[in-house]
């Protein structure tokens, strides 16, 4: 029974301090902005189960349980007091980010938990989530793609927007659309999303030039005409994620726009995802959708 | 859910395989110590241990925690082993885990919170002076060698940790056994050794269904075995799951546990072991040495079998004063310390639960009967504790021909003589008022109860009128659906 309560217009944005924070503020900063949602800054502290130390001397004795609760207790009530000052500090700073680009309403909490779990939480209220790519987890990695964005992705059914680099409001978008249910899904809600509105957008499928296709695309592009937006729609051939790419480049698209994993897990180990691949190799934001 | 397999496994791989290998040092001497116990060569317990850490690893619902052949088990089995022998304990075996993946799937996993802190305190305590006690028989008519190798292997237990940068990097239980059997070996010393006490492991373990007739009689031979060694399994298993969950702050799916320990159990009997269960001192000693994962459990398991398998003729050379020392260092773990330190401090009724718990299970060695005793007497304690919960407050009119009671408080059997008790039916009356709607009626002496008393007014010719009755016998009904309407609770605790 989730309805669509007056409140529930508040934009989510996840920061860790990764050199992605910057732009998931300016990320959500300008959604704010445009869809006039206050903006809630999320400081989630994971805790870290790695034990510190090394004693392998294996010997337990008189009062070893006791004695190894209170270690323990003292090393996370160390390791989570430095984590609290830490994320406060961040969580300031990104309000004074957003504050200077004119966001008035902001809102700034901490969650002990996994990052999942803290989202889910606000998933009610939230109309918009903002995470980076890459989270301190995967900096310095060899990872295009942050270790937990696609289990955050499929977890949460409210649109996500993935901020890649530093963040610059896009001038126009493209919706990449493959006639799956996951796309024509995404299709309506970018037809009822306010964010878009205004800005030039293209609908790219890429696939063999067969009628069917010509159709879906040419429907697809006739609902987002019919809701407001201005689009073209292109049809592709090649390599689906390499032919959105370089039509990307070429037209000086800001911001992606797709559904977000459509197949199961099942598949997708098998066959790998388009989503992934979209993700990992993107060079604009995405805009996600469930 | 890949994500949460792949953290269990792989969140700590290297702190999980060194702290393995400290656990499979331990674990090496509990199952040798309690096969000799049980009755059977030293190989059934080590291919149990084997086998239970490495499929509870998979199947256990408390990533971290140490299962594997136990003393608390093999000390049921005694008998069994002498009566009918080795096949029937198999079987046995194998109908444990039946009934521990039954208890599994009935979430009887749940139960758990019957069982009181004090009781679990008595029952972690009995357990470590099972263990102590299980080493007596090496330490009995032997000569004084035996003894100092003892002491000096204990020594080097708590004393080689103390030496600054090695002392933390090598386990000491391993330089323990180590370094005595080298010197027992160098100066000759004839004292009994792990090979004299029966056979060891010199092949990998192969399956094998026990060689007993599939019969009613063997069934009724084995159940009962199987069902307390099902019961104690479970119980310091869960028991421990709730130790690491502390140690770690983080939880544990204890009906997985129960299922996992009965498909280890089986596992176990189908390759020749008998029956385990989770650990306590190992799995402290897991979390002390950095073990949080499946791995941790995985590696103990496998390298104890390696160990067994490959290095047999060495550890058949092992004195047994070295196995000693180490059980009794585990022992010595295991034992709550703080618990001896409280009873100055916590009320009689606690430390006599603690303390009976203890009592039975030393008097029986069976661990389940004594927490059946505890968790009984914890029960009667509270129901006396909460009887206490009844005030009846009585005005009577200013002409002195009418009186109004009323009932505040928990009426059920153990307060049903104190409810009655309150009524003064000497007073000679007109009209009894008895005003129930702040009382809370819990079952059916309570009710009789409140005849009574009418009924005796009555015979008194007093008239007698009972208020607020529906508030109060619609709580008899066992609704605990109530708790969850605020409305219904305000009614229920009105009382007080």
């Amino acid at each position: 029974m989730v309805t669509e309560q007056p409140d529930s217009r508040v934009v989510t944005a996840c920061i860790d301090g990764s050199a992605s924070t910057d732009a998931v503020c300016d990320a959500a900063a300008w959604a704010s902005r445009i869809i006039e949602a206050p903006i809630r800054f999320l400081h989630v502290l994971e805790r870290v189960r790695t034990p510190e130390r090394d004693d392998l001397s294996g010997a337990i004795g008189l009062g070893s349980r006791s004695k190894l609760l209170d270690e323990l207790t003292e090393l996370d009530e160390k390791r989570g007091r430095l984590a609290l000052e830490h994320g406060k500090l961040l969580l300031q700073d990104a309000r004074e980010r957003v504050t200077g680009q004119g966001a008035k309403d902001v809102v700034l909490q901490q969650r002990h938990g996994s990052l999942v779990e803290a989202l889910q939480e606000y998933e009610d209220e939230t109309r918009l989530f903002v995470i980076g790519r890459l989270g301190a987890d995967s900096e310095g990695r060899q990872h295009a793609i942050g270790s937990q964005v696609e289990t955050v992705v499929r977890a949460i059914s409210r649109p996500i927007l993935a901020t890649v680099g530093a963040f610059s409001p896009p001038e126009r978008w493209m919706l990449a659309y493959d006639g799956s249910e996951a796309a024509t899904t995404a299709v309506a809600r970018v037809a009822r999303s306010p964010i878009l509105k205004g800005l030039p957008g293209h609908v790219v499928m890429v696939g063999e030039d067969t009628n069917v296709n010509r159709a879906q695309l040419e429907a697809a592009a006739a609902d987002l005409r019919t809701a407001g937006h201005e689009v073209t729609y292109h049809l592709l051939r090649g390599n689906i994620v390499e032919s959105l790419m370089t039509f990307r480049r070429e037209t000086g698209v800001g911001l992606t726009v797709m559904g977000a994993y459509g197949h199961s897990r099942f598949r997708e180990f098998f066959v790998g995802s388009n989503t992934e691949r979209m993700i990992a190799q993107s060079a604009v934001p995405l805009l996600l959708l469930r | 859910m890949i994500n949460t397999i792949k953290e269990e496994w792989f969140g700590n791989v290297r702190a999980d395989l060194l702290a393995g290998l400290v656990v499979a040092l331990a674990l090496i001497p509990e199952a040798i110590a309690f096969s000799i116990i049980a009755g059977v060569d030293p190989k059934v317990g080590l291919y149990a241990s084997f086998c239970i850490a490495v499929v509870i690893a998979f199947v256990g619902g408390r990533p971290g925690m140490i299962s594997a052949a136990t003393g608390a088990m093999a000390l049921l089995m005694v008998t069994l082993v002498k009566e009918h022998g080795l096949q029937y304990l198999l079987a046995a075996t194998l109908l444990t885990g039946v009934l521990q993946i039954v208890a599994g799937f009935l979430k009887l996993g749940s139960l758990m919170r019957f069982v009181s802190r004090s009781v679990v305190t008595g029952f972690v305590n009995a357990l470590a002076i099972l263990i102590f006690m299980a080493q007596l028989p090496e330490l009995t008519n032997v000569s004084w060698h035996v003894y100092a190798m003892t002491a000096g292997g204990l020594g080097i237990i708590y004393l080689f940790p103390l030496i600054p940068a090695i002392g933390r990097m090598v386990p000491s239980p391993l330089v323990c056994i180590v370094g005595l059997t080298a010197l027992s070996l160098a100066i000759g010393l004839d004292i009994r050794t792990v090979g004299d006490m029966g056979e060891l492991p010199d092949t990998l373990p192969v399956f094998l269904w026990p060689d007993v007739p599939l019969n009613l009689e063997t069934l009724m031979i084995v159940l009962p075995y199987s069902a307390g060694l099902a019961a104690v399994g479970l119980l310091e298993s869960l028991m421990t799951a709730t130790i690491i969950d502390d140690l770690t702050d983080t939880p544990s799916d204890k009906n997985r546990e129960c299922r996992g320990q009965g498909i280890a159990n089986i596992g176990a009997g189908l390759l020749g072991g008998m029956a385990g269960c989770a650990m306590i001192g190992q799995s402290v000693i897991n979390v002390k040495s950095g073990g949080r994962g499946r791995l941790s459990t995985f590696t103990a398991g496998l390298l104890l079998l390696i160990m067994v398998v490959f290095l047999d003729a060495w550890i058949s050379r092992i004195p047994m004063a070295a196995l000693v020392a180490v059980m009794i260092m585990v022992s010595i773990g295991t034992f709550s310390w703080s618990s001896l330190v409280d009873l100055r401090k916590n009320p009689i009724s606690t430390n006599t639960v603690m303390i009976s718990t203890v009592v039975v299970v030393v008097a029986t060695h069976n661990l389940a009967i004594g927490v059946g005793v505890g968790v009984l007497l914890a029960s009667l304690f509270f129901a006396n504790k909460i009887a206490r919960f009844i005030v009846i407050k009585s005005d009577a009119d200013a002409e002195g021909t009418s009186r109004t009671y009323r009932v505040i408080g928990q009426v059920f059997f153990a307060s049903a003589d104190a409810f009655i008790a309150s009524f003064d039916f000497k007073e000679a009356l007109e009209h009894v008022e008895i005003d129930l709607s702040q009382g809370h009626f819990w079952d059916i002496t309570s009710v009789a109860a409140l005849d009574k008393v009418v009924i005796k007014f009555r015979r008194e010719g007093t008239r007698v009128e009972v208020v607020g009755m529906n508030a109060a016998t619609r709580t008899v009904v066992d609704r605990f659906g109530v708790y969850d309407k605020p409305d219904e609770v305000e009614k229920l605790m009105g009382g007080h």
